[in-house]
This record gives structure tokens, sequence and C-alpha cells, in this order.
């Protein structure tokens, strides 16, 4: 593969000029890369510069990305937008549902079918960059003059696996919580809630207002995701950095754990509450507050319900949240063609430049200097954004995701259905995640 | 009877196969065959020959092969490991052991109690079906239409009406005084209720329409001559409705029993295996192993313990019937 594209960007050299000299200089980079990495089947390596720009020839690209919900029409304006102004580039995009995306995505690059560049949520970036489906991405990050004070640490490094960056951020987002404003006002809450004596309270005045339940504790997605924003709030981790063993049974996990299932035994919460049933109550105004991902401000806006967004309120010792982001990256595939490489980065440097329309999709965007922006601090979201330094990222461990979904989730939705008492449950599920991810180390060759 | 005469045509080309299974032999095309080529079977079965190699025995040679090997095809290594995935599934502290037998739990719960059921109230609806009586094709239409349905559709439709704390089930159970604050999706054994429930619901249908068929072959004068010999409407039904079923019978039990046990798609819709991981069933397992895991060679050491057991399974069903008759 490498070889085809390299002899093809041959060819066509002295057609094309200086521009395109860049780019075969780019492929030749890539033979001299990092070899280690090249040795295990990967791609090509990316060039040590990035010129912006792109002169070859026409070319399609295939873009995979997982945007389904209310954030797919923005993405789908961006594009046809940069289309516009590149015409020799065409993206051919692919909307895959997030949850099948995953599975599908490192197959389709395997056979030669899949995206030439995508988007990913940053906490699998890891995984494919240890199957060798995607490809570094340094180069890039330093000509967009992205750095680290642009971002955040915690997202910046979030995108680093074994020394080599694999992802350009394009947003972030979180867990917030949402109430009903009028339910608010009806129970006489002024302030949305900031600390557990607050939040607390608030249920209480909710329950005085004729709210049996106000506060739906959920035992599926997002059960974890408020767990975790619970264990980093009591300042512990879920996960050992080096990937060799999950921590979340901690004391700070019990704890967490526990005042979730306090929750539903103080009479907050209903008991067993499936998949999705707080949200769809909440958006059918049958409960008063939820926490949730921001990503489903353009659902809500689209309901009858009236609501705000503030950040998840601090129940632990210190202010921290759940977060995720999308990155850009570039696939094994497209980096086995020069002129794909190239357009590629030109693409996710416009991209990452137009971000700011990105926000309309809900969505936190990334740089700071789009984020700070007027049109960012009009959004429902723009709470959020301003606690973006309280966002924490799962580390990068590949087949962290997998693991994650095997056992944490489960123990959370055996405490939730009081069917587990929370320690019994983190201690049993996170023995078994130490050893998968013992498993995956070996596998991997961490 | 004007009945029994509708249905003649269809009766003279069922008797040789009711035959049973010497009814193979008597097929009467054979010395036409045997006038041709000896290659011309070959050529008529050719379509199908690649199909069914290409699809299914090559997959199945090469899923064993994967079975004994550490295979992940992202990466480039995949090492062998000879039978350690086999041997790994019945090592009870292995990683692989515990969730796989839960879940051969699950689908042989969820086998036991959806196919007596889906034996039974077919046959049933197949009986009325067979009745002649005003809106006779509205009621078979309306016992057929949830199958057509996609096992998305109906899992989605039944996870809202379920749901414990919005759903309209729970509602309408309260409005008429019984309880309701069941658990139909989160606790057993009222997930196993709502699993096996809306399974029957949907697929009973295609069990009728095959009783249906079946019912339609009996002759007519059996049940003439049961009736002049004085049988009742219960003994006609013990003595010649069933037995003329048994070959129908014996075929709605294998597939039935393998429908089950490859049930997927409403545990992965409705509860997605909760509460735990008490309802997710083995092929279940077998797709979080295989797909969302990458461990492919687990997975398909999975998939022939599976293929193992329902072999060992379709031959005591096929006894049974064979020793009764």
């Amino acid at each position: 593969m490498d070889h085809n594209g390299f002899s093809n960007s041959l060819s066509r050299r002295t057609l094309l000029g200086l521009g395109f000299g860049a780019t075969t200089a780019a492929a030749l980079a890539a033979c001299g890369g990092k070899t280690a990495d090249e040795a295990a089947g990967g791609g090509a390596q990316p060039s040590k510069t990035f010129t912006a720009g792109y002169n070859g020839p026409a070319i399609t690209l295939s873009y995979w990305n997982g945007f389904t919900g209310g954030d797919g029409p923005f993405m789908k304006q961006m594009v046809a937008d940069f289309m516009k102004e590149n015409p020799k580039i065409t993206i051919k995009s692919n909307t895959v549902e997030w949850a099948q995306y995953y599975q599908r995505m490192p197959a389709a690059v395997t056979a030669n079918k899949g995206p030439d560049v995508g988007v990913m949520h940053v906490d699998q970036l890891a995984t494919n960059a240890a199957r060798n489906v995607i490809v570094p991405v340094d180069d890039l990050a330093s000509a967009l003059q992205l750095s680290e004070d642009d971002f955040t640490p915690d997202v910046w490094q979030a995108a680093i696996y074994q020394d080599a960056r694999y992802g350009i951020p394009l947003d972030v987002h979180s867990l917030g919580m949402y109430y009903n404003t009028d339910q608010f006002t009806k129970a006489k809450i002024s302030d949305a809630p900031k600390d557990k004596a607050s939040f607390e309270a608030a249920l209480d005045s909710l329950k005085g207002a004729g709210f049996a339940t106000p506060f739906w504790m959920p035992s599926r997605w997002p059960a974890h995701l408020m767990f975790l924003s619970l264990l980093w709030q009591n300042g512990g981790e879920p996960y050992a950095a080096d990937g060799s063993k999950a921590t979340f049974d901690s004391e700070q996990g019990v704890a967490a754990l526990t005042w979730m299932v306090d929750v539903i035994k103080r009479g907050y919460s209903p008991k067993n509450v499936a998949q999705d049933s707080q949200y769809v109550a909440f958006k059918n105004d049958k409960v008063p507050v939820t926490w949730d991902g921001i990503w489903q401000i353009n659902d809500l806006k689209a309901g009858n319900v009236p609501f705000a967004l503030v950040p998840v309120p601090q129940i632990g010792q210190q202010n921290a949240v759940w977060a995720n982001s999308h990155h850009f990256y570039i696939s094994k595939q497209g980096a086995a063609d020069a002129n794909k490489m190239q357009a590629s980065k030109v693409f996710i440097d416009w991209i990452s430049r137009k971000s700011a329309d990105w926000a309309g999709a809900g969505m936190v965007p990334a740089r700071k200097s789009v984020r700070e922006s007027a049109e960012v601090q009009k959004t429902t979201q723009a709470p959020i954004a301003a606690e973006i330094a309280q966002m924490k990222f799962l580390p990068a461990i590949p087949g962290l995701g997998d693991v994650q979904s095997q056992t944490l989730e489960i123990a959370i939705a055996d405490a939730t259905l009081l069917r587990v008492p929370p320690a019994q449950a983190l201690k049993d599920q996170a023995a078994k995640a130490s050893k998968l991810m013992q498993a995956n180390q070996k596998k991997f060759g961490a | 009877m004007t009945a029994s005469e509708a249905n003649a045509p269809e009766r003279l080309e069922v008797v040789p196969a009711r035959a049973g299974t010497s009814g193979v032999a008597g097929r009467g095309g054979r010395t036409g065959v045997r006038e041709s080529a000896p290659y011309t079977p070959w050529l008529f079965l050719t379509p199908y020959l690649v199909l069914f190699i290409g699809f299914v025995i090559v997959p199945v040679i090469y899923g064993l092969w994967i079975s004994l090997h550490d295979y992940d095809y992202t990466l480039p290594g995949k090492p062998f490991v000879g039978i350690d995935n086999y041997v790994n599934l019945f090592t009870s502290d292995s990683v692989s052991a515990g969730p796989f037998w839960t879940s051969m739990r699950a689908t042989g719960i969820f086998t036991l109690f959806s196919v007596p059921l889906l034996l039974v109230v077919p046959l049933g609806v197949a009986l009325v079906m067979h009745q002649r009586f005003p809106g006779r094709n509205i009621f078979r239409a309306v016992y057929f239409a949830p199958y057509v349905l996609g096992v998305a559709v109906v899992a989605v439709l039944w996870r809202f009406l379920l749901d414990r704390n919005i759903g309209v089930v729970n509602h309408y159970l309260g409005v008429i005084g019984l309880p309701d604050q069941t658990p139909w999706l989160t606790s057993i054994p009222e997930a196993w209720v709502a699993l096996v429930g809306v399974t029957v619901w949907w697929t009973l249908g295609f069990n009728a329409v095959i009783y249906l068929a079946g019912l339609q072959d009996i002759p007519g004068e059996l049940y003439e001559a049961a009736k002049i010999d004085g049988a009742n409407a219960w003994q006609s039904f013990r003595h010649v409705t069933l037995p003329g079923l048994r070959p129908v019978l014996s075929f709605v039990t294998m597939i039935t029993i393998i429908a089950s046990a490859n049930m997927f798609g409403q545990s992965f819709l409705m509860t997605q295996g909760q509460p735990g991981t008490q309802t997710r069933t083995v092929i279940y397992q077998i797709a979080e192993t295989g797909l969302r895991g990458f461990n492919m060679g687990d997975a398909a050491a999975m998939s022939y313990v599976l293929t193992f057991v329902l072999m060992l399974l379709s031959v005591g069903v096929f006894r049974l019937f064979q020793e009764r008759s």
C-alpha cells in the first residue's frame, strides 16, 4: 500500500509542481519515520511539516462519523461549505451510529473500504492506535498551531498514546444537569444547586412541591458516567494510568456508588429505572431534574419542556465531571496515499478553525479561542463550557472501552437495581476488569 | 363436505410424503435421472452447492481454525493457542468461562419456557384459523401480522410499553386495580416473562401458519370416519388431528428450539441483558466477545460449544419423534 502511494506520487510530481513536491516529501518522510510502529504493520507515518492547501489531482475522501442525532445537520453543512471552498476535494460522508461505529470502522479499514479521515471519541483513540487502524498526526497538531494552552491538559493528553498524538480535538462534551425551569420556580428554587447540600435541599423542595420522586437514578447509560464524575469528585481514579488494573472499587468509588444508591433508598428516585426512562420522563414533564450529556440539548429544544443546563453539582470533595471529546483521525487507509493524507489534513484544519459553527450541535468547541468567542457564549451549553477545567477524561488505554462496558457498567447496574451492595458490586467487577486489562496489555504488547 | 372437496388436490400430493421416512425412495423421478449423464444431478445442484459451500462449509471450517487462535483481525499477530480457548471455557476462574455459562443458562431458561408455549399456543390459534367463520382471513392476518415486523421494531416498541416507571402496561394495570410497579425489564423473573411473552406474541403467527398447512393436509374422510364411530371433538383431535400433525410437529419443534436458542435481539434491545447479565443470551455474549471485544478466538470457541449442545438437542428431539412413530 505504501509502495503504491509512493510510486503514484512520483509519476505525477513532474506535472504538479512544487506544491505537490511537499506531499512527496511527506511520503518520503513516511518511509523513514518511526519504524517500530511500521514493523507492527502500520501505514505511513506523518511528515514533520504540514503545509496548508491541497494542490494534487481532484480527489475523493471517505469521511466517517457518528453524528446521527441533532448534531448531524451541522456537520453536513460544514462539509458542504468545505467542498464549496475546496473544489478539488470531494468529501463522501458515511454516518454510522456510534454504537456500531467502533465495530465496523476497524473492519472496513482492514478491508480498505473504510474512512480515509474520520471522527471518533478520544477514549477510542488508544484502542484504534494499538490496532494500527489510525496513524499519528503530531505534525498536523503543530501546523494547526495547537498546543496544550489552547485546551485543558486533560483533553490534550488524552489523545496521546505511546508518545504520539493520534487525534485533533474538535469538541468536548460532558455530563450536565438539566432542570425544568417551570417546576423549579413552582418549588421556589431560585438558584441552580451547586453542591451536595443545595442539591439535596432542592430535591426536598421538589418533593414538597408534589414530585414524589424528583430525580430518577438510571441503571444504565448514563449511570456509569454519573459514577465516574462522582468518583473523580471524591478524588479517586477508575483505572491505573498504565492500564494494569481497575481501581474503581476504591473507597472513593464505594462512596460515589453508595450516594447513587442512597438517592433511591431515600426515595428521591423510583426503583428499577430502565434504559432511557429517566430521560423520556424528563422530556415529558414527569421528572424535574436529570443528569445527562450536553449532546441532548437539541433534542430537548425540539420538545416542549422549558429547561436550563448547568454543571453537575459537586457532591464530593472537589469539582469534577466526566467528559469525552470528538477527535479527528487519519486512518491507515488514508495515510497510505500521500494525496489523501494531505487532503485529509486540509479538511481537518478547515473544520477545526470553523468549529464555532459546531457549537450549534450542542457541543463545546475544543479550541480555547473558539470557545471564548461571543458566538459560543450565547449557547445553552455556555455554563458547561466555562467549567472545562473540571472535565476529566478516561486514560488512553487500548481496549478500555470494552472492559468498561463488560464490568463497570454492570457493577453500576447491579447496585442501582438494588441487587448487590455497592462495595460488593464494585469489588467483583473490578477484579474482572483487572483480569481483562492484563489480558489486553499482553495482547497489545504495551 | 365441501371443505374436504376443496382440499382434495392438495391431499393427493401429500399422501406419499406422509408415508414417512420411506417416502424418499418412493419418488417417481428416479428413472429419468438415471438415463442422463452422471453429472446431471450435480449440475442441478450447482447453484445451491456454491452458496452452501461459500456460506456454510467454508465459514464452518474457517471458524474452527479461528477458535484455535488468539484471533483479533486488526492485529498482525494471531498466535496459535491450540485448544486453550476451549479449555478456558471450562476453567471456572478464566475471564471467558463465567460470562459464557451465565449466558448459556439464560438461553436455556428462555428456551425452556418459550418452546412449550410456541408449540401449544400456535396450535390453538391454527385450530381456530382452520374453522370456517366470517372474518377468518382477518383473524389469520391479525395473528400473522406481528411476525412481519423486524426484531428492532418489536423490541423497541415493547421496551417502552413495558417500562416500569413510564410504561403503558403498568399504567393500565394500575387503572384496573392490579399491581402497577412490576419491573418487567430490570428484574428476574419478570424480565423472563416479558421476553418470553413478547417472543410468543411476535412469532406465534409463523408456527400457526405451518400448523394450519398441516391441518389442511389431514384428509376430511378421517374426521368423517371418526364422527361415524361416535368420536367427540376431543377424541377426534386426540386420535386424528395430533397423529396427522406429527411430521409437522417434529419440524416445528426443531425450528422453534433452534430459533429460541438463537435469541439475541429481544434481550439486546429490551433488557440489555439486565439485571446484571442475567438475561444476556449466549448469542448476545458471543457477539459482545467477538464483535465488540474483538476476541474472535474465544467467540468462535463459544459458538462451537453452543453448536455441539444444539446438535445433541436436535438428535434428542429427532429420536423422540422417531420412537413414537
